[in-house]
């Protein structure tokens, strides 16, 4: 099956398919073409809030341990900002800084080769297992590792296997620890479990995951409790609580980009001799946006928007919403699906998802538009079994050959 | 003014480190005050002073991180973001060195040039700007030599001001210091730039001599009239700045006396002169493109071509912004002809080319 036998394609002649795929490079064009001073002062702006939060509210944690008056508010409020400062470092700093929608501004201080951000995962893994897997592949069976992550069974093509009845409880695992469930994706457990990675590569990435992961750690729960002097154990749950709240709302958001109903899975044929314009479709019907105020959507790092990021990954997020308003009009005019919804929904399908597919596929009904395809067993695939890479994405880099130079 | 420090800021950065992982203390403290950073080198521009109707001196007090080191005659980057993006330039430094707390660029604004018109007209004191660490080898050797002489045309007077007002302020200039001879040929005396100050150094140092020639009216330098202008030329060891042209012919008329060894030669301009590289496939590993190139098209161009968002800042090989890691293949710098291959070298992307197919890590 090749793409063009999807059934929301299937009314698309292949001329209206390039047609339809040269309008969306116009859009990114336009878009390349106007980018500003305005821009910079946007992403530089929420830089300066971000840190203003972080410093902001690890003052306010010390202000707590040491004054009486300042007291249990001061703990609150600094544990409130150090978990918004994190949600916004994460989503609409880091991750879109890693895809390069701000390479343009030269500025060697908000660049995707050398940002890291505050997670456990080292940036460059991210870069690979995120920018390239998961955006070349999006949805893809076999191919997307972001399908379930490994961990969960989120699409009725994999097969059903007893430890999924456990879904249930993986997924609130997931949910509460997703920074070390996100450091852990790109090593990769299922192709080391089957002794298919390269150990020295596997060496290499765990020593990378062990130094950044440590850091985190002692910043968080030794360096800034032991300066709280005997309010440590406050500061200590602060902190844990404003990693966890980042956890949990990142957790959410990003299930809501490929896993409410609307959002298609695909076969690895349908990515043989893919063009760009095919590309964008699959872009487009393998990710769901959800709705929201401006707030909502920075928080969320503009994957509210995650159809226009999945077309557009390295144009700048704060242009999402004016992409979005063309995107829709495409979706229109070719008569393709726009799946979109409030967020409470689009999670709620998800979730409905991770529970149904925890059983056998005939005890449940597929919510599903399309008649999911025949379950096939597939394995994982390694770097060398995929077709080379969409230099769109933004970057990212395999350090294999660098610790062997 | 050797500035003592007893403080060990490097062990303080790495402790205050630990508390902001896996951002640096700066990147808290620019937010303060920009200047308080040494990740990049920034400097805020304190004046503007007019120099001429289309020069100007913009006076900067540079950052953390700043060195203090500039040898008089060398020039600096600097990168000022216009619509959003940082664009970079390379101009001499004007002021002496050890010199209070800042330094100064003279910069004319050309026809063409919208970052230098920008630089002269429409920057306003304030305003932050990155730096690039001083270089050049165009410099006043310490102590100088007896004798010297400086031919300059156009705005190539920065340099040679920095060097001059550094021996006027080590009190060398004259009796007993090195003696010296300037000719400064400009189009009119109104578009001189320093030719006040000049004058005035003139007239209270004996040891020095200004020739000022008005090419709009008097045409260009002969240089078979350089017997007349300095009798003595051929003693002297020399520096010449100013535009390609008259650089050409001094460097002629120097190697026809067979006095090259003494003649120092500023150009503003990139000389490839090393020969190319051989050509090859350039494969950009992050973003996953590959290009064909010839051996004389640089890296950087290369990128730029294929559609890689290459960094990039003077595009002379002096800021580094444009240095990338080479994973594989070897390069060849085309100033000099050296070929650069070690693994994972970085290498300068805007003055070099591939020799051979190579890989870049970005």
């Amino acid at each position: 099956m090749a793409i063009s036998d999807v059934k929301e394609y299937t009314h698309l002649s292949a001329e209206e398919v390039e047609q339809l795929g040269r309008e969306l490079d116009a859009i990114r064009q336009e878009v390349e073409e106007s980018r500003d001073a305005g821009d910079a002062a946007y992403i530089n702006r929420i830089i300066r809030v971000q840190r203003g939060l972080a410093a902001g509210g690890r003052v306010a944690m010390l202000a707590s341990a040491y004054s009486k008056r300042a007291g249990r508010p001061a703990l609150v409020a600094g544990a409130a900002m150090l978990g918004i400062a994190k949600i916004l470092e994460n989503m609409e700093i880091g991750h879109n800084v890693m895809h390069g929608q701000w390479d343009w501004m030269n500025d060697p201080e908000i660049h995707s080769s050398n940002w890291e951000w505050d997670t456990a995962q080292p940036a460059e893994q991210w870069k690979h297992s995120h920018n390239y897997i998961h955006h070349q592949f999006t949805n893809v069976l076999g191919h997307d590792n972001d399908i379930g992550y490994g961990i969960l069974r989120m699409a009725r093509e994999q097969k059903w296997h007893p430890m999924n009845l456990g879904q249930p409880v993986y997924n609130a695992l997931l949910a509460s620890l997703f920074q070390w469930g996100v450091a852990l994706h790109d090593l990769d457990i299922e192709r080391i479990r089957k002794g298919e990675k390269d150990p020295q590569e596997m060496k290499r990435q765990l020593r990378q995951i062990l130094r950044k992961g440590r850091n985190q750690v002692l910043k968080d729960y030794v360096v800034y409790p032991a300066l709280s002097g005997p309010a440590w154990r406050s500061t200590l749950k602060a902190n844990m609580s404003a990693n966890v709240a980042r956890n949990l709302w990142s957790y959410v958001i990003i299930f809501c980009g490929h896993f409410p109903d609307g959002a298609l899975h695909f076969t690895e044929e349908e990515l043989e001799d893919e063009t760009r314009a095919e590309w964008y479709l699959r872009q487009m019907l393998g990710s769901a946006n959800f709705e929201g105020g401006r707030t909502l959507h920075i928080l969320s790092g503009s994957l509210g928007y995650q159809i226009e990021h999945h077309l557009f990954p390295d144009l700048p997020s704060n242009r999402y919403p004016e992409i979005a308003v063309k995107v829709r009009a495409l979706c229109e005019k070719y008569d393709i699906p726009y799946t979109i919804g409030p967020l409470h929904q689009q999670y709620g399908q998800a979730l409905r998802t991770i529970i149904k597919l925890s059983v056998p596929n005939g005890w449940t009904s597929s919510d599903q538009p399309e008649p999911p395809s025949p379950v096939r067993d597939r394995r994982r695939r390694s770097d060398a079994e995929r077709p080379s890479r969409r230099p769109e994405l933004g970057g990212w880099s395999r350090s294999r050959e660098r610790s062997a130079g | 003014m050797a500035v003592t420090t007893t403080i060990p800021w490097d062990r303080v950065r790495r402790a205050g480190s630990k508390l902001t992982t896996p951002l640096h203390p700066d990147d808290y403290l620019r937010l303060v005050n920009p200047l308080w950073t040494s990740r990049e080198l920034r400097g805020r521009v304190e004046k503007v002073v007019p120099e001429t109707e289309d020069a100007a001196t913009l006076v900067i007090r540079p950052g953390w991180g700043w060195r203090w080191d500039h040898r008089p005659g060398q020039y600096i980057g600097i990168g000022i973001a216009v619509d959003g993006k940082y664009q970079w330039r390379s101009y001499s430094v004007s002021s002496p060195t050890k010199q209070g707390r800042t330094i100064a660029i003279t910069v004319r604004a050309m026809p063409e040039g919208l970052l230098s018109s920008h630089l002269v007209n429409g920057l306003e004191p304030g305003t932050i700007v990155r730096l690039a660490a001083p270089e050049g080898d165009f410099t006043l050797p310490d102590p100088p030599p007896a004798r010297m002489l400086f031919l300059v045309g156009g705005s190539g007077i920065t340099p040679v001001m920095s060097m001059l007002r550094t021996l006027d302020r080590r009190g060398t200039l004259g009796p007993g210091g090195p003696d010296v001879v300037l000719h400064y040929s400009s189009t009119t005396p109104e578009r001189m730039i320093f030719r006040d100050e000049l004058v005035r150094l003139e007239e209270a140092h004996e040891g020095f001599s200004l020739h000022q020639l008005h090419t709009d009216t008097d045409g260009m330098l002969d240089l078979a009239d350089l017997d007349a202008v300095c009798p003595d030329w051929r003693q002297r060891e020399t520096w010449a700045c100013g535009p390609s042209p008259m650089l050409d012919a001094i460097t002629a008329h120097y190697a026809e006396a067979g006095l090259e060894e003494q003649l120092h030669v500023e150009r503003f301009s990139l000389e490839l002169g090393g020969g190319g590289g051989e050509g090859g496939t350039l494969t950009f590993r992050n973003s996953g493109r590959t290009v064909e190139v010839d051996g004389a098209t640089t890296l950087l161009e290369a990128g730029e071509q294929a559609g890689v968002g290459m960094p990039y800042g003077c595009r002379m090989g002096i800021c580094h912004t444009c240095t990338v890691t080479l994973v594989s293949g070897s390069v060849r710098d085309l100033r000099n002809g050296d070929e650069l291959g070690q693994p994972h070298e970085q290498i300068q992307t805007c003055v070099t080319a591939a020799a051979g197919d190579c890989t870049l890590d970005i």
